[in-house]
Parts: C-alpha cells; sequence; structure tokens
C-alpha cells in the first residue's frame, strides 16, 4: 500500500526511515511424502506488505501478536532478513547499498540481555566490540576508546561507568545486563534504534527505569526508536505513534493517545480489550488464535476473526460483502491516523478518506 | 476453618554458598472458593510457596512453619498420604504449558493417567470423563486423541487445566498460568480459569509477577518482596489504593491505557530486588524505596492493620506510629 502514509503537505522533512510495501516470506514446512511427489512448500507471507516511516527523534511502537511480523519487520528493517518485495529507504538512499555504514547508524537491543551478552567478555569489551568491529579508534573529537566505552555506558545509566569495566554479565542484574546492551548500542553514536521487546524479560519493578532511559536517549541524543512491542500499555508510555499488526500487516496507524484511545480498526479494539483490568474479563475476547501465514483469508484478513462481521454489524453497514471479498490497504481515516477497515471507513465517514483503499494482486 | 492454612512459613534453599532463605516466616489463609493472588518480581519465593505446599520442593530444602490443608499437617504427612492429597485435593497448573506434557503420549491418555492413578474411576469411566473434561475448558472432544505437538500453546494450557481438574480438587495452585501465551489467548485461559473457579467453587492460589493480570480474577491479595508478605488485603484496594510503596512501583509498572499520568512517562524503581543472601538492614525495600525515612533502615516493619484485612509492612502505615515513636524513646527497642 505506497502512497498511503504519506501526507506531503504536513511533512516537510523526508522521513528518516521509510519502508514501502515490505515483503519477507519463508518456505513453509512440508511433508517428505509430499517434498518427494515434487511438491513445493506454501510460501509463508510473514511480512505482507508494510509500509511506514519514522522521523528523527520519533518513537514508533510496532505492535501485534506473536506471529504477526512484527519482529521479521524489524529484522528486514535491520537488514537482517532480505526483502522479497518492496523498499527499505534510510535517509532517502536503499539500505542494501552501504550495508556497513548502515548498521554503525542503526542498531538494534534484542529482547534477552542475557543471550545478548557474551559470558566471557567483560562488560567493557562487550561494549567496546562494535567500535572493533567497525574499526573505530578514536571519536570524532579524539576520544580514545577507552572515553567513547565510558561515555556510552554512562549514558545508558551505568555510572560511574569505571566500576563496572571489569565485571562479567553474570555479575549484573538483568536490568543492568540491559543497560549494557544499549550502552553497546549507543557507543556506535546510531540515529535510530530498533528495540525489540526491549523490557518483557526484564522484571515489573526495572522495567519502567529501562523505558525511561529509552525516552531520555531520544530526547537527549534526537534518535529515533522502532520499539517491537506486543505491550499496548508499553506503547501507551513511550511512543509517539503507533503501528498495530496484524498477519504481516498494519492494520492500523497513528499517534499514540488517538490510536489507543480512539481506535478504528475492530482488531486494535479487540487488543485494547484484553489488556489487564478489573472487570475486563466481562469484555468480549476473540476467540481462537490468528491464522497461519501459509494460508491467509481473502478479503479483509481479520474478518474470520472479525466481531463486527460476527455480530451483523459490518451487514448492517452494507460492507459484509466488501469484508469477506476486498483486500484492503490503509486509509487515512481521521488526520494522520490509518486504518484498513471499510466498516470504519464507513461509519468514520466516506468524505474523511483521504487516500483510497486499492484492491490488491 | 480455612481450606488451607499456612503459618510462619520459612523455606531455606541450599546451595553450596551456604543457605538460601527464599520465604521467610510467610501466613497464608485460603477459605473454600476463594482465589488468593500472590504476586511478586522473580526471586521473591512465591513459586517457592507453590513448592513448598505440596512439598515439591528439593530434597535437603528446609522447610519450617505449618502448612494444614483442610487443617491436615502438609508437612507431617507420609509419603503415601501425600501422593493421595496431590492431584485429589490439590492440583497444580504450571507455567511451561509446552513442556509440562509428555510429547509421545496423546493428550487423551495423560488426562486420563491422572484419574487412574488416583482410582478416582475405572477405565471405561475415565474415559468418558476425560471427554468431558475437554468439553469444560472449551477443547473439542476429537481432541482426545492429538499428541502436544498438534495443539497450539493455549490448547496445551487448556489440556493443563482440564489436568488439574480430574480428580475434583478443592484447590487449585496456578503457578504463572497464562505468562508464556499471547495476549488474546491469556485473556480467553484467564476467563476459562475464572469461569471454572465460579462453577465449581474451586479455591485458588494464583501466583503471577504481572498484577494486572490478578485484579480481573481474585478476591484477595498478597504481594511478596525478598521472601515475607509486604501488603495483602481486599484485590481492589491493594491494586487501586496500595499502602505499601512497593506495591505502588509494581501496580504502576502496569499502565492503564488512556491515563494521562502514565502517558509518555513509565515509571519503575531503582536498583533491583535483593539477593536472599544479601538482604538489606530494616525494612528490606529501604534502599529502593521512594518514601523511604530515617527509621527505615533500623525498623524491620511487620504487617500493620491498614483496613480490614488488610495489612502492609511499612512504617508509613497509619497504624505504625505506636512502633515509630517507641523507637524514638531512648532505652526501649523496637
Amino acid at each position: 500500500m505506497p502512497p498511503t502514509e504519506q501526507a506531503p503537505d504536513r511533512e516537510v522533512a523526508p522521513p528518516l526511515l521509510e519502508v514501502r510495501d515490505l515483503k519477507v516470506t519463508f518456505a513453509g514446512r512440508i511433508g517428505l511424502g509430499a517434498g518427494l511427489l515434487g511438491r513445493k512448500a506454501t510460501q509463508s507471507r510473514a511480512v505482507d506488505g508494510v509500509s511506514l516511516q519514522l522521523r528523527r527523534g520519533e518513537v514508533l511502537a510496532l505492535a501485534g501478536e506473536s506471529g504477526c511480523g512484527k519482529t521479521t519487520t524489524a529484522r528486514a528493517i535491520m537488514g537482517l532478513e532480505p526483502p522479497k518485495e518492496g523498499q527499505i529507504l534510510f535517509e532517502g538512499r536503499k539500505i542494501s547499498k552501504g550495508l556497513r555504514a548502515y548498521r554503525r547508524k542503526v542498531q538494534m537491543v534484542f529482547q534477552d540481555p542475557t543471550g545478548a551478552l557474551n559470558p566471557r567478555q567483560t562488560i567493557y569489551e562487550s561494549v567496546a566490540e562494535g567500535l572493533r568491529i567497525h574499526r573505530i579508534h578514536h571519536g570524532p573529537n579524539g576520544e580514545t576508546e577507552q572515553q567513547l566505552v565510558a561515555r556510552a555506558l554512562s549514558r545508558a545509566g551505568m555510572r560511574p561507568p569505571e566500576r563496572f569495566f571489569l565485571n562479567y554479565p553474570h555479575e549484573l542484574s538483568g536490568g543492568q545486563r540491559q543497560r549494557v546492551v544499549i550502552a553497546g548500542a549507543l557507543v556506535l553514536d546510531p540515529v535510530m534504534l530498533v528495540a525489540d521487546e526491549p523490557v518483557s524479560n526484564l522484571d515489573a519493578s526495572v522495567r519502567g527505569e529501562i523505558l525511561r532511559l529509552l525516552l531520555q536517549i531520544r530526547d537527549d541524543l534526537g534518535l529515533a526508536i522502532l520499539v517491537v512491542t506486543h505491550d499496548l500499555g508499553l506503547a501507551w508510555t513511550i511512543a509517539d505513534r503507533v503501528a498495530v499488526m496484524y498477519l504481516g500487516r498494519i492494520v492500523e496507524i497513528g499517534p499514540a493517545e488517538d490510536v489507543l484511545t480512539r481506535p478504528l480498526h475492530p482488531y486494535t479494539k479487540a487488543l485494547l480489550n484484553v489488556v489487564p483490568e478489573a472487570g475486563g474479563l466481562d469484555r468480549p475476547i476473540l476467540t481462537g488464535e490468528p491464522p497461519d501465514p501459509t494460508r491467509i483469508p481473502p478479503g479483509c484478513r481479520f474478518h474470520p476473526r472479525c466481531p463486527e462481521v460476527a455480530t451483523g454489524a459490518a451487514r448492517a453497514a452494507g460492507v459484509e460483502d466488501r469484508c469477506r471479498g476486498e483486500d484492503l490497504g490503509l486509509m487515512e481515516l481521521r488526520p494522520g491516523h490509518f486504518a484498513a477497515c471499510h466498516l470504519a471507513a464507513v461509519t468514520v465517514g466516506e468524505g474523511q478518506a483521504i487516500s483510497s483503499s486499492q484492491p490488491k494482486r | 476453618m480455612s481450606l488451607l492454612s499456612v503459618h510462619d512459613l520459612f523455606v531455606n534453599y541450599r546451595t553450596q554458598g551456604g543457605p538460601v532463605p527464599a520465604v521467610r516466616g510467610v501466613d497464608i489463609e485460603i477459605g473454600t472458593g476463594e482465589v488468593l493472588g500472590l504476586a511478586g518480581e522473580s526471586g521473591c519465593g512465591k513459586s517457592t510457596i507453590a513448592g513448598a505446599l505440596l512439598r515439591l520442593l528439593p530434597t535437603g530444602t528446609e522447610v519450617t512453619g505449618s502448612i494444614l490443608l483442610n487443617g491436615e499437617d502438609v508437612l507431617g504427612m507420609r509419603p503415601g498420604r501425600l501422593r493421595a492429597v496431590r492431584w485429589t485435593e490439590t492440583s497444580i497448573v504450571f507455567q511451561g504449558a509446552m513442556h509440562a506434557l509428555n510429547p509421545v503420549q496423546r493428550v487423551g491418555e495423560q488426562i486420563e493417567e491422572a484419574i487412574l492413578i488416583h482410582h478416582q474411576a475405572g477405565e471405561r469411566e475415565a474415559h468418558v470423563r476425560v471427554g468431558g473434561l475437554l468439553e469444560q475448558v472449551g477443547l473439542p472432544p476429537r481432541r482426545i486423541k492429538d499428541y502436544p505437538h498438534e495443539l497450539s500453546g493455549g490448547q496445551k494450557q487448556r489440556v493443563m487445566i482440564a489436568m488439574a481438574l480430574a480428580c475434583n480438587p478443592s484447590l487449585i495452585i496456578a503457578d504463572e498460568p497464562t505468562t508464556a501465551l499471547d495476549v488474546m489467548v491469556q485473556a480467553q485461559v484467564l476467563k476459562l480459569l475464572k469461569e471454572l473457579q465460579r462453577d465449581l467453587g474451586l479455591a485458588m492460589l494464583f501466583i503471577t509477577h504481572d498484577l494486572s493480570v490478578l485484579i480481573e480474577v481474585c478476591d484477595r491479595l498478597a504481594i511478596m518482596y525478598a521472601g515475607r508478605i509486604v501488603e495483602e488485603g481486599p484485590a481492589q484496594s491493594v491494586f487501586y489504593e496500595s499502602a505499601h510503596p512497593y506495591t505502588r512501583a509494581l501496580a504502576d509498572a502496569f499502565p492503564a491505557i488512556g491515563e494521562g499520568r502514565f502517558r509518555k512517562a513509565p515509571s519503575g524503581l531503582p536498583g533491583d530486588p535483593p539477593y536472599p543472601q544479601d538482604l538489606p538492614g530494616g525494612c528490606t525495600f529501604h534502599p529502593r524505596c521512594p518514601l523511604a525515612f530515617e527509621a527505615c533502615p533500623h525498623i524491620d516493619p511487620r504487617l500493620f492493620d491498614v483496613g480490614p484485612g488488610w495489612r502492609a509492612a511499612c512504617l508509613l502505615v497509619d497504624s505504625a506510629k505506636p512502633v515509630l515513636e517507641a523507637a524514638r524513646t531512648p532505652g526501649s527497642g523496637p
């Protein structure tokens, strides 16, 4: 859905990162018998047409259930997963050109800090590793490697940094390890961070501090941050914008306040319904689990589970046939707030739909 | 009489580095049909309590205090009696549903096994019973013939729940039953547990690190920190009007979407939970506490009354004033 998320009149500066109609597929599994008979495995469309933009200094949360393609999207953005189709532009250039320089500017923070750190390396070595890989011996102002490492650790909240240089990961707590991972990213002076579930492996009381650190890094250094998360509460506490993914596509994207308090897509509403709170179990909960990405339903990919279709609301609005038969892209239904829903397009008002859906395939 | 009554429970793990006090004096009461939520961070001792209740801890672990289940002392039970009590009176739903099932046995047989071992029914009757149990947990009876790998994570957890119900226990211990599941499936499983609990009049001890999950299913909440319960009371009061600063911080770690005070303002506590071998003096929470004052490093607070059936181990609670004043008067100890 290429041009949908562009509103040329609103944004003057070009986005830092632009993903256009990204598709990533994996070969599906196939039985031995079928394989011997020469049958090909069905392709699993993990990411099936994702477009998004990220501006400097912006925090975008990419949310959804496991298997929705959010991590694969993040990995493709990092250049770790080859796209089948689509483009990823960084500062206006394709990332496939000059991947090494790109990887210096864009750093990733993984979910599990214990797995991300080499247990046999000291904290100093772990943080300095990026510098060594990129053969950076001095900072832009002539800083030594040691000064760069100390500055990164200190920015990540490990103070005084020298105290931790000779520690090993097992001597630190989970929260401190994640700070070291973040320091390892910051040491290269990146302009963008991709954080995949940065706090879900941490204890509840420690999470807030790590999230606050991410926000502070953004404020101090002007970094753009893409946060991949299953937790909409996390999106509420740190994100400027939220994108909700379902079965390989973004089904809703917009300003966090708007998406999380006035959602347009029934899937977003369903996700918000299951954010735990008192009495929440009395609210409707979607049944079943997301379908397998080798068999994406026709029409709107959410329609088999959509409560609006099941309750007849879609029929009453006269869109049920389109829900079942017509694939759709994102439509701007409120300023800066896009959703891929036939029903929302009608109920929010056709007139407000600035860019229309384009049927696919 | 309570269904489960735990008094002054201490658990010390034996390690090469000396004993590790994982639970340090815990009292728990659960009445028939009541749901108690036990929350805390990793290492606070909550899963140790679950293990202690059915004596599932490693041999050599030192457990003292009393655990009365239906008035019967669990710690003094002979092995035969203990085996009978496990599953028929109290069963456990574990966190890792994915790994708790035998991968090479059909799930129906695994549920049936529990019924047969405990002589709850003959083979034919047990078979019928399994079908009924699967239906009860929302799985089609044809799933009886499935192997675990044919089921999704949520379905496996449903099988685990069916298994826990197989021998009609009066108490279910659910240790992080939804942690490994996706949000939507987590909500489905929680709803199922709540409905079963209500319909069957089950008592439940619901253990998790996710306080927001507990508020949906529990009547009462107990919050643990460093091996002790630091606040206990009616679920709503504890979550929304927390008397202990630690409970407040834990509750705020699960922000309400749409609420302005959480927007762009993640809240957390500085520092990390203490190691059980190296606990701070006085109140164990004081080094991380945003409200700590001069008395906190010196006085180890017991649970003070906050309201009816609601207690907190914090010197800031009104009913702690006499203790504070006694400490200030020279010559008298805390």
